[in-house]
């Protein structure tokens, strides 16, 4: 029998339900594994062993009953560290669980830990966390992408069954794309945001980093939902995703958008994409070419309206109530300083200068403003795309995963490594990443699908079909 | 400061050294609490006085991952109070984020509402026109926002503490444009504001703790000049009088330092009620700069046209309707219609007596007299008072009926006020009853006219004033409780009349 750690949630249901497998064996599984590979990966910056224990020793009844989650480090879980992997949160214990913490502990789920992320969410490559790099575990001198590095670093090396991450500009995807696992993020408003410590509240949204499509159906199924402290949050029904995992594509209109097949992409990548674009279009799909025309400010946007949104959202971290407070400041404004200065990494400084520029009187109209209707246009691109087609499927990230220390002293080189992500966030849709390849250095290649708001059942169908005809999520890495 | 000027209320205008005449232009910002169960944008309670901290949550506290989500009654008392101010309604509702940072404000940045405020373009009446007429203060807009916290802090070691139970409490900013022209008009229009904010019951409106708060931007420029001189703004005015008297004192201090040469420079001064002085707090130089954006946390929603219309109907009669109804109806003076309508508890109370009791203008003049002079005395509100309305229409009637005596009344009156005992209560255990009983007052009428034949004689060969001192010794030997109109009958009978 295969190890329990390398099973889906899925699979590990089945187990459980033939009384073939119990959750503690699971978890012990689990974390065995993690203590024999973490030590290389670092995608754990917590393990909560004896909680996860006594969870597992008394399960409750549900969907995940039993099933290991490790949650990315910006999530709330009541009582336990949560830092964003920022040193300025350090020792911050929220007295809340964010509303996916709970709706997972609701659904049985066994929470084993916090993941490593980019601090404050703030990258592409988990290279910002106070705690230090995770590394990507195809390759241990290369990054796993950003900023939910650790999550899918940590479903990639089977640390753990399933996690959550979550996706601002791409947090989710580019991580998943590049650790060869499956990254969902959710339509806007689809999954609450409470309990999430924001990064830029219009863009963030919480989603599924998993093994394969069919857990991050069951994933989505359980954290999605209205929730009234959630104003962002919609009041549309949830359906049951696990009906879209169906093997037809037939019918199924794909566009392909000529702005995403430029300069910039690796010609791997690109071939590994045009591939399983044709794999879809065997399948019975009809390929629609389209285009997005303002994809080109796509970026430039984001580097406005996320700093902007976070310049203010971060605005807290000040020393007065919790966490990290400088010593012996002299007064009010050396405490606010040093605290900030000795508790931000250089990553979250320049975010936050670049956000409290923007929007300064002065500068608020030709940046931020400017940056507002550019994001309608972006919004209005898609819009008119899906009139001709179902779903857009593009390459998830340029270039497949980079060498650790190769962006860090070029921040464009490594905002541009989202250029593929960022527009879902920009016009609120749901969109995935589903491994679809491997580069000649057999390094994962992703490819995101994008579908309108509120259809992530069409996206479920599409990547569902393309997974189960292809072979690339079953190939794991050798650690 | 050498010598204050005069200023009159009638041209509005006010010389200082006689050399030239200025006019005064002030706005007012006012901030109100509201008063609803629950904060803005959380559960915790808002109720005022308790221990430190107690009434927080993650949401208030702006700990990180918590969001805000708009409380119903705080949106739907902003709304009525800009519909009695005769607001335009913005059609679509959304908050701004403004950003400072200060230990009493959690998130270091407050929700409020920055390019397009709740409503705007509203109105208040004055009765302090130049004319004696009716004024008109425009309001510029009126919006919703959240309190802050309160800093408190240690006297020697200059540590301070924080009490976040005021953070998120609603908070609504009322500003006028700059139509007041005196501070006495200022004071008017404050007047005037509480009294409708009292009829909507949406606020406590105490200045003293706070519910209600007033900043003034005040500037002055020369009789006809158009422009407008350098504004300066005006803080920590705590009482009414105070906001008069500080707009007062900086009338003067601006025009004085322009005719000794200065240049007004914009800036913040605070009134120091002790001292009766303004003092500098920041020039514009070191002014904030807020990097207002719209709060991405709080989705923008459409108000429904037909909630406004309900809302406006619904509103209750405010104090003009109100003192032109007791004026047509009632036939009340507009001074008295006025005095009655001005607190809404007065005017309910008057009400509730006319429920009762038929003559209006008996009510009107005993709760403007006897009743508002004890409230005056007393500083209490007549909610306070010893005596319900039931309470004074009782006492009203047992002088119709004769059984106490005008005079008797407001001693049964001023006792109720003071013990809160019911006046039929007073008037048993006084023996305070009237006597009506003429055959009681023929016995006592007789046996006075047997003693004071002088009298009788006096008042039979013309000198009418001698009555006077006859019904005075019945008075005096019935312990003033002969009923007066009785007495002078059965007197003048038994005189031969």
């Amino acid at each position: 029998m295969e190890r329990l750690h390398s099973l889906t949630a899925h699979e590990l249901r089945a187990l459980m339900s033939k009384k073939s497998a119990r959750p503690s064996d699971i978890l012990k599984d689990v974390f065995d594994r993690a203590d024999s590979v973490d030590g290389r990966v670092k995608a754990f910056v917590r393990a909560a062993k004896d909680s996860a224990r006594s969870s597992a020793a008394n399960v409750k009844e549900g969907r995940l009953s039993g099933i290991p989650v490790l949650l990315k480090d910006n999530i709330c879980v009541r009582g336990e560290e949560t830092t964003c992997a920022s040193k300025i949160l350090k020792g911050f214990k929220p007295p809340y669980d964010a509303t996916v913490t709970k709706k997972l502990k609701e659904a049985g789920a066994v929470l084993i830990g916090k993941a490593n992320m980019d601090e404050f969410a703030f990258g592409s490559s988990c290279e910002t966390s106070c705690y230090g790099a995770t590394r990507n575990p195809w390759d241990l001198d290369r990054i796993p992408g950003g900023s939910s590095g650790g999550s899918a670093a940590a479903v990639a090396a089977d640390e753990t069954i399933l996690a959550l991450g979550s996706d601002t500009g791409g947090s989710i995807r580019q991580p998943a794309a590049l650790c060869g696992v499956v990254g969902l993020k959710p339509t806007y408003g689809r999954v609450s945001r409470y309990g999430l410590i924001a990064f830029a509240s219009s863009l963030d949204q919480i989603g599924p980093i998993t093994k394969d499509v069919e857990d991050a159906a069951l994933l989505l199924g359980v954290i999605s939902g209205y929730d009234e402290m959630d104003s962002t949050s919609v009041d549309i029904p949830v359906p049951d995703y696990s009906r879209s995992l169906v093997r037809d594509v037939k019918g199924l209109r794909i566009g392909v958008p000529k702005e995403y097949f430029v300069k910039g992409l690796d010609r791997e990548v690109e071939l590994a994409v045009k591939e399983s674009i044709n794999v879809l279009k065997a399948l019975g799909a009809s390929i629609v070419d389209i285009s997005l025309p303002h994809t080109d400010y796509a970026v430039s946007t984001y580097y406005i309206i996320g700093p902007a949104e976070a310049s203010s959202n971060l605005a807290r971290f000040d020393g007065v109530q919790y966490g990290l407070r400088s010593e012996s400041p002299e007064d009010l404004i050396d405490m606010y300083t040093g605290t900030r200065s000795e508790g931000f990494g250089s990553e979250a400084k320049r975010r936050i200068l670049l956000g409290t520029y923007c929007l300064s009187a002065g500068y608020y109209d030709a940046y931020y403003l400017k940056a507002l209707k550019v994001r309608t246009k972006i919004k209005e691109d898609f819009d008119k795309a899906f009139k001709s087609c179902d779903c857009v499927v593009t390459p998830t990230s340029p270039t497949p995963a980079f060498r650790i220390g190769e962006r860090t002293s070029d921040p464009i080189a490594m905002y541009l490594s989202d250029i593929y992500t960022i527009p879902a966030n920009l016009a609120g849709l749901p969109a995935i990443s589903v491994p679809c390849g491997f580069s000649s250095a057999g390094l994962p290649i992703g490819l995101q699908i994008m579908a309108k708001p509120f259809d992530e059942e069409t996206i479920f169908r599409a990547a569902y079909t393309f997974e189960q005809s292809t072979a690339h999520h079953k190939r794991r890495p050798k650690l | 400061m050498s010598r204050a000027p005069h200023i009159t209320n009638e041209d509005r205008s006010f010389n200082f050294m006689n050399k030239i005449k200025y006019e005064t232009v002030i706005g007012l910002e006012v901030h109100l609490q509201l008063k609803t169960k629950t904060k803005v944008f959380c559960g915790c309670s808002t109720v005022f006085g308790q221990r430190p901290n107690s009434q927080t949550c993650p949401v208030c506290l702006g700990f990180p991952g918590s969001l805000p989500v708009l409380n119903e009654e705080a949106f739907l008392s902003a709304l009525k109070v800009a519909l009695a101010l005769d607001c335009k309604i913005q059609d679509i509702i959304k908050f701004d984020r403004k950003n400072y940072y200060y230990p009493d404000l959690p998130k270091n940045f407050q929700i409020s509402q920055y390019d397009m405020p709740l409503s705007y373009d509203g109105f208040v009446d004055i009765p302090s026109g130049p004319s004696g007429g009716p004024k008109r203060i425009r309001v510029k807009r009126v919006h919703l926002e959240e309190d802050a916290g309160k800093l408190i802090h240690h006297p020697e070691d200059g540590s301070s503490l924080v009490d976040y139970n005021r953070t998120g409490v609603p908070l609504l900013e009322i500003v006028t444009e700059p139509d007041i022209s005196t501070p006495q008009e200022a004071y008017d229009y404050l007047t005037k504001l509480k009294s409708i904010l009292e009829y909507l019951k949406v606020s406590d409106c105490d200045m003293e703790k706070g519910s209600l708060r007033c900043d003034a931007n005040i500037s002055i420029r020369p009789c006809g000049q158009k422009e407008l001189g350098t504004k300066v703004e005006l803080k920590n005015m705590n009482t009414f009088k105070g906001v008069r008297l500080g707009l007062e004192y900086e009338a003067r201090r601006q025009a004085s330092f322009i005719e000794e040469g200065g240049k007004i420079v914009q800036e913040t001064r605070l009134w120091d009620a002790d001292k009766s002085v303004t003092v500098s707090m920041r020039s514009k130089e070191e002014a904030k700069d807020y990097r207002y954006f719209p709060e991405p946390d709080l989705v923008p929603f459409v108000v429904d046209k037909k909630l406004i219309e309900e809302m406006r109907s619904a509103l209750p009669e405010l104090p003009e309707a109100k003192a032109g109804r007791f004026v047509k109806e009632l036939g009340l003076s507009g001074y008295d219609a006025g005095v009655l309508t001005a607190q809404a508890d007065v005017a309910h109370y008057f009400e509730e007596c006319l429920a009762i009791y038929g003559s209006s203008k008996t009510v009107a003049n005993w709760l403007m007299g006897d009743i508002m002079a004890y409230m005056n005395e007393k500083l209490v509100p007549i909610t306070d008072i010893g005596l319900a309305p039931s309470g004074l229409v009782a006492i009203l009637k047992m002088i119709d009926d004769g059984s106490i005596s005008g005079k008797m009344a407001k001693d049964v009156l001023s006792e109720a006020l003071e013990t809160k005992a019911s006046p039929a209560d007073i008037v048993a255990k006084k023996g305070l009853a009237q006597i009506s009983d003429a055959g009681k007052l023929e016995e006592i009428v007789a046996g006075v006219i047997a003693r004071n034949e002088k009298s009788v004689n006096d008042y039979k060969a013309g000198k009418k004033n001698a009555l006077g001192f006859l019904v005075g010794q019945i008075m005096k030997e019935t312990g003033g409780a002969a009923n007066p109109a009785l007495v002078n009958e059965i007197l003048k009978k038994n005189l031969g009349e």
